[in-house]
C-alpha cells in the first residue's frame, strides 16, 4: 500500500474536491422552485450547446467503458475496436429522431421516454412495459460503475468495499440534494481529467514503447491464430451487427434521454450530434490502450484465482507513468463513474415516479410529490445497485450488462419508431416486446462463457451454427450474430404482423394527444391553441383516423 | 423510414426535411467492413482497420455539420 500512497492521496483529494462541487451544485443556475421533477430530474431543460456537451459525453461514454473497451481489446483484438462504429454511427442515425422527441417532450412536458409512449401510443400497457424495461436495464449499467472504481482501487491495493461504500455514499447524498446539476457540473472536471490523461497516455506511452508500429507488432503477435489485428470471416457479423444494434441501443437508455431533454432547444441537439464525436476519438484512443497494455507486457490482477482484465487499463498506468499521474488518471476513472451513475439513477427514480408512481399508485401527486419521489427512488437505486457489486460476482454484473442492452433494444419500436409514426397498433408493439425480450433471453440463455464457467448468460454473441448452417447463406460456419439485432428484429417483424391483423379486425386504435406540429415544435415557439393536456387520457383530441 | 401522417406540413420543413436523408451516408459507410478489414496501407504506425475507422468520425461530423447548418432554425 504504502508504493500507492501518492496515488491515493492525489486520487482521494480529487475527489474531495469534486464531492463538493457536487454538493453546491445545487446553488448552480438556480430554480425559484426545486420541488419540481423539471428542476431536480432535468436540471430546468435549460442547458446550452456547452453544458450538453459535457453532460451527454459524461453520461454515454463512462469509466466502465473506459476500462472495458481496452480490456476487450487486450483479450479479443480487433473485435473490441466495435466501439467505435458504434459510437461514430449513433450520431447520424438519431439525429432526427431526437430532435423530435425533444419537441414533443418539450410541448408536453414529458420527462421519460415512457410519458412519451403513453402519450404517443394511446396504451398504458406498452407505457409500462417501456418504463420497467428501462429500469431493468438501468440497473445494471448502474453497478458496472461501480466496477470500473473497483479496478482503479484494485490497482491501488485499497480495500475496495469500504471506499465503494463511502463513495456511493457520497454520490447519492448530492444527487439526493443536487439533482442533475450535480452530475452537469461534475462532468465538466471529468471530462477535463479523462481528456488531459488519455492525450497524454496516448503520446508517452507509444513514445516508451518504441512507436505505434510496435504496439501493432506485439497484439499481431498475440491474436496470429485468429488472423492478428485485423477481422475474421467468423466475427465480422458480429462487428457489424454490435456496432449497428449498440448504436440504436444506446439512446433508448433512460439516461441518454434525460441528457438530451435537459437541454435548452433544438439546436443545441443537433450541434452536439457534430460536437459529441470528440469522444468517440477519445474512445477510439482509449481502445488502443489494450494493445499498448499487450505491448508493455502489462498483466492484469488476479484475485481469486481468475485474472480480471479490468484491471488492465489502471495496471498500465500504475506502470508507466509516474505516481502522481497515475494518482490523476485514476481519479479520472472513478469520477468518470460517479458522472453516470448519478444521471442513470435520476432516469430510474424520474421512470418509477412517473410511470409507476404517478400512473399506478398515486395519480393526483403534486409536482412537489413528485419531485420528493424521484429523490427518495434515486437512493434506493443506488443502494440497489452497491448490493448488486458486493453480494453478486461483478463478472456476472458485466454479463447483466449485455442483457441490458439486448432488453433496451426492444423499446425500440415504441420509442424510436413511434417519433416517426404511429402505424404499429398499440397491441403490435405489446406483441413484438413481448416476443423480442423472449427471443433475446432465450438467445442469451444459451451463450455459455468459458471464461467464468458460467454455462449461460455468458456474453452477447449467439453462433448461428446453433440454429442453422451458416454456410448455407454463404456465411462461415463460426459466425456468430449480436443477439440483440437478432432480437429487434423479431420484435419489428412481430409488430407489424400484428398491426396488419388488428387492422384488419378493426381493434381500436389507442388515443394520440400528440399532434403533427409538436414534433417539430422549438424553444421559444408559442403552444397553440387548443394546449395539449399533459397525458390526459380520453376525451381530448380526436383519435388520429387510421385507414 | 416513414414520415408521419398527413399534415399540411409548411413548405419549410419538407424541404428542409430532403437534406436529412444525408445522414445516411456516415450510418452505413463505416459499417461496410471491406472497406477497412485490413492492414496496408498504414498510417502513422496504425493500419488501416483502426486509422480508416477513425478517419470516419470526420465524415460522421461533416454531414451532421452540414445537415444542421441546412436546417437549423434561426433562434437557438
Amino acid at each position: 500500500m504504502r508504493d500507492h500512497l501518492t496515488e491515493i492521496i492525489i486520487a482521494s483529494a480529487i475527489f474531495v474536491i469534486v464531492s463538493v462541487m457536487g454538493f453546491l451544485a445545487a446553488r448552480w443556475r438556480r430554480p425559484d422552485n426545486m420541488a419540481h421533477l423539471n428542476e431536480w430530474g432535468l436540471g430546468g431543460r435549460s442547458f446550452g450547446s456547452w453544458i450538453t456537451w459535457f453532460l451527454v459525453g459524461g453520461d454515454l461514454y463512462t469509466a466502465y467503458t473506459f476500462v472495458a473497451v481496452p480490456a476487450l481489446l487486450f483479450a479479443s483484438g480487433a473485435l473490441g475496436f466495435y466501439a467505435v462504429p458504434y459510437t461514430v454511427i449513433v450520431y447520424p442515425l438519431v439525429f432526427v429522431p431526437l430532435v423530435r422527441l425533444w419537441s414533443v417532450s418539450h410541448r408536453h412536458g414529458f420527462v421519460t421516454p415512457a410519458d412519451f409512449v403513453r402519450a404517443r401510443s394511446g396504451s398504458s400497457t406498452m407505457a409500462l412495459l417501456v418504463a420497467i424495461t428501462g429500469i431493468v436495464a438501468t440497473m445494471p449499467y448502474i453497478a458496472l460503475q461501480l466496477v470500473g472504481i473497483e479496478a482503479v482501487l484494485k490497482s491501488m491495493h485499497v480495500n475496495p468495499t469500504w471506499a465503494l461504500i463511502i463513495a456511493f455514499a457520497i454520490l447519492a447524498a448530492y444527487t439526493y440534494q443536487s439533482g442533475l446539476r450535480a452530475p452537469a457540473l461534475i462532468a465538466f472536471v471529468k471530462d477535463a481529467l479523462i481528456y488531459i490523461v488519455i492525450i497524454v497516455a496516448v503520446i508517452w506511452i507509444p513514445y516508451k514503447l518504441g512507436g505505434w508500429h510496435k504496439i501493432f507488432d506485439a497484439a499481431d503477435t498475440k491474436f496470429t491464430k485468429t488472423n492478428g489485428t485485423i477481422l475474421n470471416s467468423g466475427n465480422q457479423w458480429q462487428y457489424i451487427t454490435l456496432a449497428f444494434g449498440s448504436a440504436l441501443a444506446l439512446f433508448l437508455y433512460p439516461h441518454s434521454i434525460t441528457g438530451v431533454l435537459a437541454s435548452r432547444s433544438r439546436n443545441v441537439i443537433k450541434r452536439n450530434m457534430s460536437a459529441l464525436p470528440a469522444y468517440s476519438l477519445l474512445l477510439g484512443l482509449i481502445a488502443l490502450l489494450g494493445y499498448m497494455a499487450i505491448a508493455a507486457g502489462t498483466k492484469p490482477i488476479v484475485s481469486s484465482g481468475k485474472a480480471d482484465n479490468n484491471t488492465i487499463v489502471p495496471q498500465l498506468f500504475d506502470q508507466m507513468f509516474p505516481h502522481w499521474f497515475a494518482g490523476i488518471a485514476f481519479a479520472a476513472v472513478a469520477i468518470g463513474a460517479l458522472v453516470p451513475a448519478a444521471i442513470m439513477a435520476i432516469a430510474a427514480a424520474n421512470l418509477f415516479t412517473r410511470n409507476i408512481y404517478k400512473e399506478y399508485i398515486k395519480p393526483g401527486a403534486s409536482a412537489a410529490e413528485e419531485a420528493t419521489v424521484s429523490k427518495i427512488a434515486s437512493l434506493v437505486v443506488k443502494i440497489g445497485a452497491i448490493l448488486v457489486i458486493l453480494l453478486i460476482d461483478p463478472q456476472f454484473s458485466i454479463d447483466l450488462q449485455l442483457i441490458g442492452g439486448v432488453i433496451i433494444l426492444q423499446t425500440l419500436p415504441a420509442v424510436a419508431i413511434g417519433v416517426y409514426t404511429r402505424w404499429l397498433h398499440r397491441w403490435g408493439l405489446v406483441a413484438g416486446w413481448l416476443v423480442g425480450m423472449g427471443l433475446g433471453l432465450w438467445m442469451l440463455y444459451q451463450i455459455p462463457n468459458p471464461a467464468t464457467n458460467h454455462k449461460h448468460f455468458g456474453g452477447s454473441a449467439f453462433a448461428l451454427s446453433k440454429w442453422f448452417d451458416p454456410t448455407t447463406i454463404g456465411l462461415n460456419k463460426t459466425t456468430v450474430v449480436y443477439v440483440g439485432f437478432i432480437a429487434v428484429l423479431a420484435n419489428l417483424i412481430v409488430a407489424v404482423i400484428v398491426t396488419l391483423i388488428c387492422r384488419a379486425a378493426s381493434a381500436p386504435d389507442g388515443v394520440d394527444i400528440t399532434r403533427p406540429d409538436d414534433y417539430t415544435a422549438d424553444a421559444g415557439e408559442p403552444t397553440p391553441p387548443p394546449p395539449p393536456q399533459q397525458l390526459a387520457g380520453d376525451e381530448l383530441p380526436e383519435p388520429v383516423p387510421t385507414t | 423510414m416513414v414520415e408521419p401522417q398527413t399534415e399540411p406540413a409548411p413548405r419549410r420543413r419538407s424541404a428542409t426535411g430532403a437534406w436529412h436523408w444525408l445522414l445516411v451516408i456516415p450510418v452505413v459507410v463505416p459499417l461496410l467492413v471491406f472497406l477497412f478489414n485490413a492492414k496496408n496501407p498504414y498510417l502513422l504506425g496504425f493500419p488501416r482497420f483502426y486509422w480508416l475507422q477513425l478517419a470516419f468520425i470526420l465524415l460522421s461530423v461533416a454531414t451532421t455539420l452540414v445537415v444542421y447548418n441546412l436546417t437549423k432554425s434561426r433562434e437557438g
